[in-house]
């Protein structure tokens, strides 16, 4: 299976923010968008995953097989900025719910709960509730989320903010078992993710937007 | 989607849920009257299923702009919208949670304030049976609203402001069967069915429209 994107621009209030990105990139593969703050990562992959309008070009995915996705969105793992997980609730709620709402995608099933929890090296803690947990196990927790519910699409935005070296290897070791599993990955971040070879995108930033508002 | 019940039902139980402000809303609102009014037995108990119903109304939208915020500031709004599961349906489930959250609790509460209101039996229980069949017409409107305004910071007042009008015709209709229970000659049936038609038509159209609004709501 493929993700293709061709052609892709966004617009944020009058102005384009990037034009005409294409990639394509295929399962096993991994994509790491790089560039300056402000030159729109975040804003491509929340495109890519569905959450923000494209002005133009189409993301689409080919060759899935038997079980077409509905839509691109569906078939993608979205870690953001924001962990998406409730501070009230303890840790193993908050993930049974994920694995419960979400449910597999086609092709793979997720990891019970523990096992993803053991496996960002946190196993023992999910009873606690979320909100008592560092900013780096939250985010580390985050990360677990992405385990529990099968996706083959992974959107990763600055993945390892706020963590320290050891869970950068961790969790660059969590996407190369998710890329050899047949899973695909799709990260913006400034720092390496230690995922050895791997297709690289850079985003220019607001050139061409400033070029055509002066035309 | 029984994970989703499940799981809002105990965000509204656990601290800072807010599953009792909207029923201590209701019982300080209804426990003031008495004292405003005076002790006219007579006027009170005539008042009284309306006071009730504008209780619950206010208290009802009280805890609503918070439905679909609080999803959205922790991010679980990115990845809701990101589901196969159709989002008017996950829509629907949190309207219901909310409402067993948050409109069940008034519903049970009613009778006893309607002693506050020296109400007679037959007044109670049209009251709490209108109120049953009325309160989830206003969370399904009220989740339409806070749809509307789930970006805007403090978007409380606007959801309030927003769904106020479409939810008169649920009071009008709430009331109105309330006395029509208890006063004769007027029948009880046609304004009951009018409410209940208001919500399932609530039921429809709000889920419908919040959905919609959430889409467009992506930044």
């Amino acid at each position: 299976m493929r993700l293709v994107a061709e052609r892709l621009s966004a617009r944020r209030g009058e102005d384009l923010i990037f034009r005409d990105i294409s990639f394509d990139i295929g399962a096993g593969e991994a994509l790491v968008v790089k560039g300056p703050n402000g030159s729109g990562k975040s804003t491509l992959l929340r495109v890519v995953a569905g959450l923000l309008p494209r002005e133009t070009g189409k993301v689409r995915l080919v060759g899935e097989g038997d079980h077409a996705f509905e839509t691109v969105a569906s078939a993608c793992h979205y870690l953001g900025h924001r962990n998406a997980m409730k501070r009230e609730l303890t840790v193993e709620e908050n993930l049974r719910f994920w694995k419960d709402f979400a449910g597999d995608s086609a092709g793979d099933s997720g990891i019970g709960i523990d096992a993803a929890a053991d496996a960002v090296g946190l196993g023992g803690i999910v009873h606690l509730p979320f909100g008592y947990l560092s900013a780096g196990q939250q985010r580390r927790m985050a990360m677990a989320k992405l385990l529990v519910a099968w996706r083959p699409v992974w959107i990763l935005d600055e993945p390892t903010a706020a963590l320290d070296a050891a869970a950068e290897t961790m969790f660059a070791g969590l996407v190369k078992a998710h890329l050899s599993r047949g899973g695909l990955a799709i990260a913006a971040t400034h720092q390496p993710l230690g995922l050895g070879a791997v297709k690289e995108l850079h985003m220019a930033g607001f050139a061409e937007a400033s070029a055509e508002a002066w035309a | 989607m029984t994970a989703l019940l499940v799981r809002d039902l105990k965000l509204a139980v656990r601290a800072g849920g807010g599953a009792m402000i909207g029923v201590l809303f209701f019982m300080t609102v209804v426990a003031v009257i008495p004292f405003g009014v005076g002790p006219d037995l007579n006027l009170l108990a005539r008042i009284g299923p309306a006071i009730l119903w504008i209780g619950a109304l206010l208290a009802a939208l009280l805890g609503l702009d918070r439905l679909f915020q609080a999803e959205r500031e922790d991010g679980s709004l990115d990845l809701i919208l990101m589901q196969e599961t159709p989002l008017v349906l996950t829509v629907l489930v949190k309207c219901l949670a909310h409402w067993i959250a948050t409109g069940l609790p008034l519903v049970i509460a009613s009778p006893l304030l309607a002693l506050f209101m020296n109400m007679d039996a037959p007044a109670m229980a049209a009251t709490m049976l209108t109120l049953l069949v009325g309160t989830p017409a206003i969370t399904f409107i009220g989740a339409a609203g806070a749809a509307v305004a789930v970006a805007l910071p403090r978007g409380g007042l606007l959801v309030s402001i927003l769904v106020l009008p479409l939810a008169i015709p649920v009071l009008i209709f709430g009331v109105s069967a309330v006395y029509a229970a208890v006063q004769e000659p007027a029948p009880f049936l046609p304004p009951f069915l009018f409410l209940t038609a208001l919500t399932l038509v609530f039921a429809v159209i709000g889920p419908v429209a919040a959905a919609a609004a959430l889409r467009a709501s992506t930044d």
